[in-house]
């Protein structure tokens, strides 16, 4: 009895692999890549992927969370709520935006889940506006317009949080300082 | 008011899903669904299986061992061999013999706990045809033993609980594949990626930043990792990495999809013993303490970090951020992570390790009650049923009577059965936590110091054993000691309830129903609802609360602490 069922265990093993582990995925790439071909291969623009968070320096540009955005090494940083590290990473990260001149919000001095999160809370881009006004002598007025305009809602009306892609944002912030540049970044 | 929308739309679908899936299920298994008789037909006569030869429980039980014994060796061979397999751009070496045996292990019991980062371990290979493979076996496995229990409850004096070859197919073909692949399709439109081809190089001509990112067939594993409640991420961040989970619609998504089957087999079980109101008392149980468990863990999020507070951010309105994603935000992260961990999912969206503790000790406590509500695909059914054996028992007690479940008497073998059933679980979690506590590999394990670092070892024994496979992830797993325990854990948690289940099954087929009398206690009245609840809480509680003083309780208490 035992014989009889492991040769059918090898025969059903060997269905599944045909059939959920080859046919399965093959035929969804194909699906894939004919619907949706931008996103089945990573949503890349000219400057990399808008779902992949990459880090800006310098006060001319809109900063991401203070993540690694490392893909090829993506998590979080595991530190639990009551972490000496955590709180040394925090207060070295309220220190770097306070001599930026910048009030952080929460988002902007907390690493996230993917360690690439590529966007960051609208009161976080609000919040970096003083700065990059300064850095790149835009008016105040002309940046918050900026971000407005950037701003997803929630998805739906009710999905998530509203947020701000900051690669996108960048980009719209190169088009608006300098326009000869734009469609050489974009 | 948005947490209130989004709770008052998933109840909606899964009512929809409870409704017409619940009874589709009935039908796959009863063998009326005839949709891909040609493909049923060509896979039965290649496994020479006679449809309508049924197996008893001992049949039954061997046949799903030898499968799974067959899957773990395929999966295993897989991962060492990868390095001469095709689908593999990034060239990977194979897999190391201890953590190959930990991962097959944990695929083929529906764990997906996973020491190693998929993104530079796993070839496409490996990915698609050894890990997302196991996510659709051991989905139809779970199912199958669930409606072979519920078979056992219905039948009038059988020796049968029907056959594991036919019940795994028909699960697979009519159930899990339709569903999968169009939901993939959901995942690509929103971002999730789905490609053969390696990783991009990419630069920035803005900011100078060179990436290399990985890619891969992503979203056909997204799908079935959800629907089958397996929760293996394709990338280390898992439901976190927005090439897995790009927006909130697939967040949502993925919660509706955990969710359909183990809630509509309530349904199916209704139907099958031949009375809804039964299948309606058990889900809810379940709503009960799923809703419990995610207002618990919702607000505690919402209240913010501790450490983060201490080093100077006061006002966290937006709640815990750390390691959690700007686009999903407080709510939607803890309803993903608690339903993940409600069920054996175990994918995560944000970082468990990084919760508050009260958010962390409910991700623990829906494992440690035995994940029941709903649970797993069909190992959520069929554990809480074990309960109900129990607590008909208990309430016979207090009445003196020999108990009855759905007119099957519940005599002393059932009862052993179920005790077997329930009790593998926690004592293999605290022994192995014990162990690991005691022995320097152990220790060398936590990222966090203080009760932050037992709740670390603790959760990762919890999670193994009850099949989920999420963790506090600072713990270095890969390590011999987590890597040979963490399997050990697994696959007492799985067949150890599995046996006992299939056992109990077919000793309550071989049952003549007796009628219904003026002193049955009725099972789908609500006050056995508040007596199964109250077992659950009680056998959880009283089994695990030890356990739970030393790890998030002390870290609770301890406010304003900082550990180095």
């Amino acid at each position: 009895m035992v014989l009889r069922q492991l040769r059918r265990g090898v025969v059903l093993a060997l269905l599944f692999l045909v059939v959920c582990g080859l046919a399965y995925p093959l035929a969804e790439t194909a699906l894939a890549q004919g619907l949706f071909g931008y996103q089945a291969n990573g949503s890349i623009g000219a400057g990399g992927s808008v779902l992949i968070g990459q880090t800006f320096t310098g006060p001319g540009f809109f900063h991401t969370r203070p993540d690694s955005n490392q893909p090829m090494a993506t998590g979080g940083s595991n530190l639990g709520p009551r972490s000496a590290a955590l709180v040394a990473q925090v207060k070295s990260q309220i220190a770097y935006w306070h001599s930026q001149g910048v009030s952080p919000t929460n988002d902007l001095v907390t690493t996230s889940g993917s360690g690439v999160d590529p966007d960051i809370s609208p009161a976080a881009a609000y919040a970096q506006v003083p700065m990059v006004a300064k850095a790149r002598g835009l008016s105040v007025r002309s940046l918050e317009n900026l971000v407005a305009s950037q701003v997803h809602g929630r998805q739906l009306g009710f999905l998530g949080s509203p947020y701000v892609n900051v690669l996108e944002l960048n980009r719209a912030l190169a088009r608006l300082s300098a326009p000869g540049l734009a469609s050489g970044a974009a | 008011m948005q947490a209130a929308i989004t709770i008052a739309v998933l109840v909606i679908i899964l009512a929809v899903a409870w409704r017409f899936l619940g009874d589709y299920l009935a039908a796959v298994y009863g063998g009326r669904v005839r949709w891909l008789a040609p493909v049923e037909r060509l896979a039965l006569r290649a496994l020479g299986v006679d449809p309508t030869a049924e197996q008893d429980w001992k049949t039954y039980a061997v046949s799903l061992l030898a499968f799974s014994l067959v899957a773990i060796f395929f999966t295993y061979a897989i991962q060492r061999l990868q390095g001469f397999l095709p689908l593999n751009p990034q060239h990977l070496p194979g897999v190391t013999p201890a953590l190959a045996f930990n991962t097959a292990v944990s695929f083929v019991t529906n764990t997906n706990w996973q020491n190693y980062a998929g993104e530079t371990t796993m070839s496409y290979f490996t990915q698609m045809a050894a890990l997302a493979v196991q996510m659709f076996a051991s989905a139809a496995v779970g199912m199958a033993v669930a409606i072979a229990l519920v078979r056992g409850l219905a039948a009038r004096k059988r020796e049968t609980i029907g056959n594991f070859w036919v019940d795994v197919v028909r699960g697979t073909l009519y159930v899990l594949l339709p569903i999968a692949a169009v939901a993939a399709v959901v995942f690509v439109a929103q971002g999730a990626v789905q490609t053969l081809a390696g990783p991009a190089h990419i630069t920035d001509a803005l900011n100078g930043v060179r990436q290399t990112i990985p890619r891969g067939p992503v979203a056909s594993q997204e799908a079935i990792k959800q629907l089958g409640t397996n929760g293996g991420g394709f990338f280390n961040a898992n439901g976190a990495h927005p090439f897995e989970n790009p927006t909130p619609v697939t967040n949502f998504l993925s919660v509706v999809l955990i969710l359909i089957i183990p809630v509509a087999l309530t349904r199916t079980f209704g139907k099958m013993v031949g009375s809804m109101r039964q299948g309606v008392a058990i889900l809810a149980v379940m709503t009960v303490i799923f809703a419990g468990t995610l207002a618990f863990t919702a607000v505690s999020e919402s209240r913010g970090n501790a450490a983060v507070r201490h080093a100077g951010i006061t006002a966290q309105a937006s709640g815990n951020l750390v390691g959690k994603e700007t686009r999903f935000g407080t709510f939607d992260s803890a309803l993903y992570d608690v339903t993940s961990t409600q069920t054996s999912t175990g994918s995560v969206d944000s970082a468990a390790d990084s919760y508050t503790p009260l958010g962390g000790l409910g991700m623990l406590s829906g494992m440690m009650l035995g994940e029941v509500s709903p649970g797993g695909v069909g190992s959520g059914l069929y554990t809480i049923l074990l309960f109900a054996v129990l607590a008909v028992f208990i309430g016979g007690l207090m009445v003196g009577r020999t108990p009855e479940y759905l007119g099957k008497k519940i005599q002393a073998k059932e009862v052993q059965l179920a005790t077997i059933g329930i009790l593998v679980m926690p004592i293999t979690v605290l022994v192995l936590t014990a162990i690991a506590v005691e022995t320097s590999a152990g220790r060398a394990g936590p990222l966090n110091a203080g009760p932050h670092g037992f709740s670390e070892i603790l959760y990762a024994f919890t999670s193994q054993g009850n099949n989920n496979g999420s963790a506090f992830a600072g713990l270095s797993g890969n390590t011999d000691l987590y890597n040979i325990a963490g399997g050990i854990a697994m696959l007492l948690g799985r067949f150890g309830v599995i046996l006992p289940t299939l056992a109990l099954a077919g000793s309550l087929a071989g049952k003549t129903p007796v009628p219904e009398g003026e002193g049955t206690f009725r099972t789908d009245s609500p006050i056995f609802g508040v007596l199964l609840t109250g077992v659950l809480l009680i056998v959880g509680g009283l089994t695990f609360f030890p356990a739970l003083a030393l790890g998030p309780i002390a870290e609770q208490l301890a406010a304003g602490r900082i550990w180095p």
